[in-house]
């Protein structure tokens, strides 16, 4: 079958593997995104620059701290930016709800979404001119140099498990939101904030505290793609249209809802590029419009 | 009686009104008409007034219609590829070429439109963008647009096969001409019945509907009426700069508007016209000394706008005036 289409099947593989990577950082970043929008109703347009932020702390770990402590020999290995950079972004998003953001939730909601894009704008234009546009290579740890054969195709190490890792922080997510305690608070907070702060839930503190872990989520996903994109200030910005379209098609309601519709956008894009490789960049938005049409609340979305 | 005092009260403030806005007219008339002779480069000035109108044609969605569109560089560099098409490829006059460049923009707005208003708020924003960015990807592989480098060399022709546009005067009045046909468009529709509903839309969607208003029929007439107005800016500095490029059509450039309108005051007449003026001056006198720290500086100003100076530059003066009484309030 696939010699009639003349597509061979390690093509479609190949594709297909590239589409669930993709797939995996709509998820991570759109579930941020979603859990963000639960509490805050505001869209955080600093994601991109976030996830950006993300993959430069990996990177500068790796290369640049070390002579800037005066210790050449010194790098932060992957495994420590994994932790540390979320860390890092994460605080860096706390200072910016408490001192910006926290201001704008009495105001019409655009305005949030306006002052984020601002931020967007001055991160990207500082890492623009610290490190120019074109991209660095981030290098490959050795663990997960090779590949693993699977019979039918050779899947790299390094891709299986950014997979595997963003499905388990997807779900680890969605797991605390879900089931636990400290999710039922939030869930709470997202449905009638001023009724849970009458219980004595310290609702500001969680609000704060759930930007942080949106914007956490994003550098986790920046730091993972660090090694399979060329790290640039430009990295982030064109992938959060894309999210935002993911965001529109799946809706915010669920966060299930997120990470399927993430990981099956990504698939049809690699589909895409194998069939009708043209498309490729635009068959995100043709489904949005599509599911627009048929469904506007959005595939897992709840009509407001 | 109550009543006659609140009429008189009523027709003074209409009064008022008039009077502020034919003065900002006047000023505004005698201001494009002298400033090329002030030894201001016509070039500039032509950028000014372009990207002045795009701010304004924006402003009627989001200050009037309180819809906020992420996407309106879409209509911007699409008027301007399809009007550098005409001219340069099928040989279109000027006047043809603007029309054909405008028109499009209106039908993609159309399109738009369509898909859009079917969701509010913020997904109305990401909805747009996302619109956007997809007609640029289709730009960007088309061939006729000739990808990065642009479509280059549109000849700039004649007016009515009379006026010879290549004269950088000449071309000065009739951009500032039709700057003036937009802007006029833009204050009647603002301050007609269309209008009003416009903005009872925007204070008060849920009370609209209940009157009985269609509403988002009015959101997509205004939203063609942007897009198209919007085309008309993106055409008419297609042919002064003799080039459409992608840039024109990227989301920087939907922020861009969004900033000049907001710096300039959201919702006033002529406050997209300032913001224009001051975010093309300040990126003109910029971008020589201080190179990427441009975009810092702008993201500086989005954010400081929307923290601490959410009513803009003319919307703080015309509170200023209010308070000290110089016009009434």
């Amino acid at each position: 079958m696939f010699e009639l289409l003349g597509i061979t099947p390690q093509a479609l593989y190949g594709q297909l593997l590239i589409g669930l990577i993709n797939g995996s950082f709509y998820a991570v970043l759109s579930l941020g995104l979603a859990v963000i929008f639960g509490l805050l109703n505001i869209i955080n347009f600093a994601h991109g620059a976030q996830y950006m932020m993300g993959a430069f702390i990996a990177w500068l770990g790796l290369t640049q701290v070390g002579p800037w402590i005066g210790d050449p020999e010194f790098h932060l290995n992957y495994w420590a930016a994994l932790v540390i950079a979320p860390l890092l972004v994460g605080a860096f998003g706390m200072i910016i709800e408490r001192t910006m953001l926290a201001r704008l939730y009495r105001l019409d909601h655009l305005y949030g979404l306006l002052l984020t894009f601002g931020i967007a704008l001055i991160i990207e234009g500082l890492f623009r001119y610290a490190y120019g546009v074109s991209g660095q290579q981030y290098e490959l740890p050795e663990v997960f140099q090779g590949a693993f054969d699977l019979g039918f195709m050779h899947l790299p190490k390094y891709r299986a498990w950014v997979i595997c890792a963003s499905l388990t922080v997807c779900f680890a997510t969605w797991y605390v939101i879900e089931r636990t305690k400290l999710g039922s608070y939030l869930r709470a907070g997202t449905e009638n904030p001023r009724l849970t702060q009458a219980f004595g839930v310290n609702v500001p503190l969680m609000i704060t505290l759930t930007y942080g872990f949106g914007v956490a989520l994003a550098a986790f996903a920046g730091v993972l793609a660090a090694p399979i994109f060329t790290v640039s200030p430009l990295m982030g910005a064109d992938l959060i249209i894309v999210v935002f379209a993911v965001v529109v098609i799946g809706g915010m309601g669920s966060i299930l809802g997120s990470i399927i519709t993430g990981l099956g956008l990504g698939l049809i894009q690699g589909l895409t590029k194998v069939f009708y490789p043209e498309a490729s960049a635009v068959v995100i938005f043709v489904i949005m419009v599509i599911v627009l049409l048929v469904r506007p609340a959005g595939l897992f979305g709840r009509e407001k | 009686m109550p009543g006659v005092s609140r009429s008189r009260r009523n027709r003074a403030h209409g009064a008022s009104l008039v009077s502020k806005t034919a003065i900002g007219f006047a000023v505004l008339v005698i201001a494009g008409v002298i400033a090329p002779m002030l030894g201001i480069y016509p070039t500039f000035l032509m950028k000014c007034w372009c990207l002045a109108l795009f701010a304004c044609a924006f402003n009627l969605l989001l200050g009037y219609t309180g819809l906020l569109s992420f996407g309106h560089a879409a209509f911007f560099g699409a008027a301007g590829y399809i009007t550098g098409h005409a001219i340069k490829m099928w040989g279109c006059s000027f006047e043809i070429g603007i029309l054909a460049g405008t028109a499009f923009a209106a039908v993609l707005g159309w399109a738009f439109g369509v898909v859009a208003i079917r969701r509010a708020g913020i997904y109305f924003a990401m909805i747009t963008l996302a619109l956007a960015q997809m007609i640029y990807f289709v730009w960007l592989q088309m061939p006729f647009t000739g990808g990065e480098d642009g479509l280059q060399g549109v000849p700039r022709g004649t007016l009515f096969g009379v006026i010879d546009l290549s004269d950088n005067m000449n071309l000065y009045y009739v951009v500032f001409a039709i700057f003036l046909c937009g802007f006029f468009l833009i204050y009647r529709t603002i301050n007609s019945p269309f209008g009003q509903v416009l903005k009872a839309i925007r204070e008060n969607e849920p009370r609209a509907i209940s009157l009985g208003y269609d509403v988002d029929k009015y959101k997509l007439v205004a939203f063609v009426l942007s897009a198209a107005l919007s085309g008309l800016a993106g055409a008419t500095k297609t042919v002064v700069f003799q080039l459409a490029s992608l840039t024109d059509a990227h989301w920087h450039t939907s922020g861009e508007v969004v900033l000049m309108t907001l710096l300039g005051g959201l919702g006033t007449v002529f406050g997209p016209v300032v913001g224009a003026f001051v975010i093309v001056g300040l990126q003109n006198q910029l971008a020589d000394k201080v190179g990427s720290w441009v975009q810092v500086i702008m993201g500086l100003i989005f954010v400081v706008c929307v923290l601490a100076f959410r009513r803009g530059i003319v919307g703080e003066l015309l509170a200023f005036a209010r308070k000290t009484g110089i016009v009434k309030a």
